[in-house]
């Protein structure tokens, strides 16, 4: 069974006059379907506006849909009743890490998503730990969230999350406050988490060097879904992306420039090495 | 305008428990019209020594020159010199607050004691320079997009018409289009106005793709003072200290020890592509 399923999914923001009656209205997502699998690493690309962060939030019933339907875990987010469900099941980490940590010392923030669960005393403390070690923040578990770094307060939230025991967790721009050193914690955190604990992954981001991991990448444009596959598929078409302004890695992009130029290079480059065999190749 | 910094020293909390040293030994020159880019890793100290730059911090230590004379000394006006250093903040947006996009790039200038129609006139040039349409002007600044509102933001200093403009990460959290759109009206401004600029920026890709000259901060000191392709060079030593190359700088090393005869400065797509085709070709 899928642990997402979007059917035919639209949501339209209102926005309502001050007699109380709808004056517009703007549609953010539109007829959108998706299914993810468990254990899936799945990325999620688009500009701001393009609907990635509105689609999020249906995942863990922040928003509920205008039409069509999504289900968690095989759970209905219109369904009122399963909403602690849904919401323990799918977990998500926010852009800006000050928003979302409330705990004055770091284990005292993780321990507040499994309390307010009803977790045991002796289990908090346990799960405290467990999500601290996962993201490598357990040293820091004294200490207080102010004095740390972006990446680390970012780690912490996504700890806070692990700690409810999710089977999925939904990052929506992790990084995009973050300076390259926090980029890379972050990342590597989450995929640690997929890998190692079979814990599905949907991240939202701008940055295309951290998608290059993903299982399926899905770019979004204008409420739609624009291209999907996995990254090297999307990375082939460097025009299409580029048409959209869409960022594409420095590496893919050279090994197209190369292309262009004549030299018979595969499509779809993602790193380096890949790049250093294919030039080998071609000088041999 | 040009300036010079001598031995720049700056203290946090002096005389505290908290004290911490924040910039040792800064010795800079900055010319008239060069577009520079300052990278650090968070906590090397770039925001704290930008903020010297037009006498948001007073020095611990030190002096700054401004077109050779000392900020410090008396009779010289801070005023004067916040008018003609523009600072672009973190996050700019947050700092708007009029009821519309116009009054709120006005409230610059008219402090500076123009008249309404002169404010007015600057606001719309502003506006038009960082490629804000018009039908936005009569908006409220909280109706827009994060993108826009920074354009708005970044309006309100340009409204000054600074000498110099100092933006700290001006495209941190949006997305490509608009990191593109807002570096490219940067660029476009520093030809044809001849301003200095000096960006603070997180991307070595984007650093890379602009600036003439890269100063690279670290724990307070500057490490590292050039042009790009000298600074990326280096690029081990700034791993070592949290920062990295463009992607391209790594690749091209690799081809190097493969045995290929390529120019392991390429900082961006295009040189490196043209370095690849002429050996390829050779």
């Amino acid at each position: 069974m899928s642990i997402i399923e979007v059917k035919k999914l639209i949501h339209d923001y209102l926005r309502y006059g001050e007699d109380g009656r709808v004056e517009s209205s703007y549609r953010a997502v539109d007829d959108v379907d998706l299914n993810v699998e468990p254990g899936q690493f799945i990325a999620i690309l688009g500009h701001n506006g393009s609907g990635k962060s509105t689609l999020a939030k249906h995942l863990n019933a922040i928003l509920l849909p205008t039409e069509g339907s999504v289900f968690v875990d095989g759970k209905d987010t219109k369904d009122s009743e399963k909403l602690w469900a849904i919401r323990q099941c799918a977990g998500m980490v926010f852009q800006n890490p000050d928003n979302q940590i409330i705990g004055t010392v770091v284990d005292e923030d993780v321990a507040f998503g499994p309390e307010n669960m009803g977790v045991p005393t002796e289990e908090i403390k346990e799960r405290v730990e467990e999500g601290l070690k996962t993201v490598g923040m357990w040293e820091y578990r004294h200490h207080s969230p102010n004095k740390l770094s972006g990446g680390q307060k970012q780690r912490v939230a996504i700890a806070g999350v692990v700690a409810m025991h999710p089977k999925c967790i939904v990052l929506d721009e992790p990084t995009a406050m973050l300076d390259p050193v926090g980029r890379s914690e972050v990342i590597r955190a989450a995929r640690r988490l997929n890998q190692q604990e079979n814990v599905t992954i949907i991240l939202i981001t701008h940055y295309m060097e951290e998608v290059i991991y993903a299982d399926r990448v899905i770019v979004m444009d204008q409420g739609k879904v624009l291209m999907q596959g996995t990254p090297r598929e999307v990375f082939s078409r460097v025009e299409e992306l580029k048409e959209h302004r869409l960022d594409v890695p420095q590496i893919t992009m050279l090994a197209h420039e190369l292309k262009k130029s004549g030299l018979d290079i595969a499509d779809g480059i993602l790193t380096t090495e890949e790049l250093v065999q294919e030039l080998e190749r071609i000088r041999r | 305008m040009s300036m010079k910094i001598e031995h720049l020293n700056y203290i946090y909390g002096q005389g505290t428990a908290y004290e911490k040293k924040a910039l040792k030994d800064i010795n800079l020159e900055i010319p008239n019209g060069q577009f520079i880019g300052i990278i650090g890793h968070t906590g090397s100290g770039k925001s704290t020594l930008i903020q010297h730059l037009n006498g948001l911090i007073k020095a611990t230590g030190g002096v700054i020159y401004d077109n050779g004379r000392n900020i410090y000394e008396e009779g010289y006006s801070m005023k004067d010199l916040r008018s003609r250093v523009g600072l672009v903040f973190q996050y700019p947006e947050y700092q708007l607050f009029e009821t519309d996009v116009l009054a709120d790039v006005c409230f610059g200038p008219k402090n500076l004691g123009l008249s309404r129609e002169e404010a007015e006139a600057r606001a719309y040039a502003a506006l038009k320079q960082v490629g804000l349409k018009e039908k936005h002007y009569k908006k409220s600044p909280f109706e827009l997009s994060g993108g826009q509102k920074r354009r708005v933001a970044i309006a309100g200093i340009l409204a000054m018409e600074p000498e110099v403009l100092i933006l700290d990460e001006p495209t941190a959290g949006l997305d490509p289009r608009g990191r593109d759109d807002i570096l490219d009206q940067i660029a476009k401004l520093h030809k044809e106005r001849g301003i200095t600029v000096i960006l603070v920026s997180h991307s070595m890709e984007d650093v890379a793709k602009y600036v003439e000259r890269i100063i690279v901060m670290d724990e307070g000191s500057v490490r590292f003072d050039g042009a790009p392709r000298e600074v990326f060079e280096h690029y081990r030593e700034l791993e070592s200290i949290g920062l990295a190359a463009p992607q391209v700088t790594y690749l091209m090393q690799e081809l190097k020890k493969k045995g290929m005869d390529v120019d392991v400065t390429a900082t961006t797509v295009e040189e490196a592509k043209q370095s690849i085709l002429e050996c390829m070709r050779a």
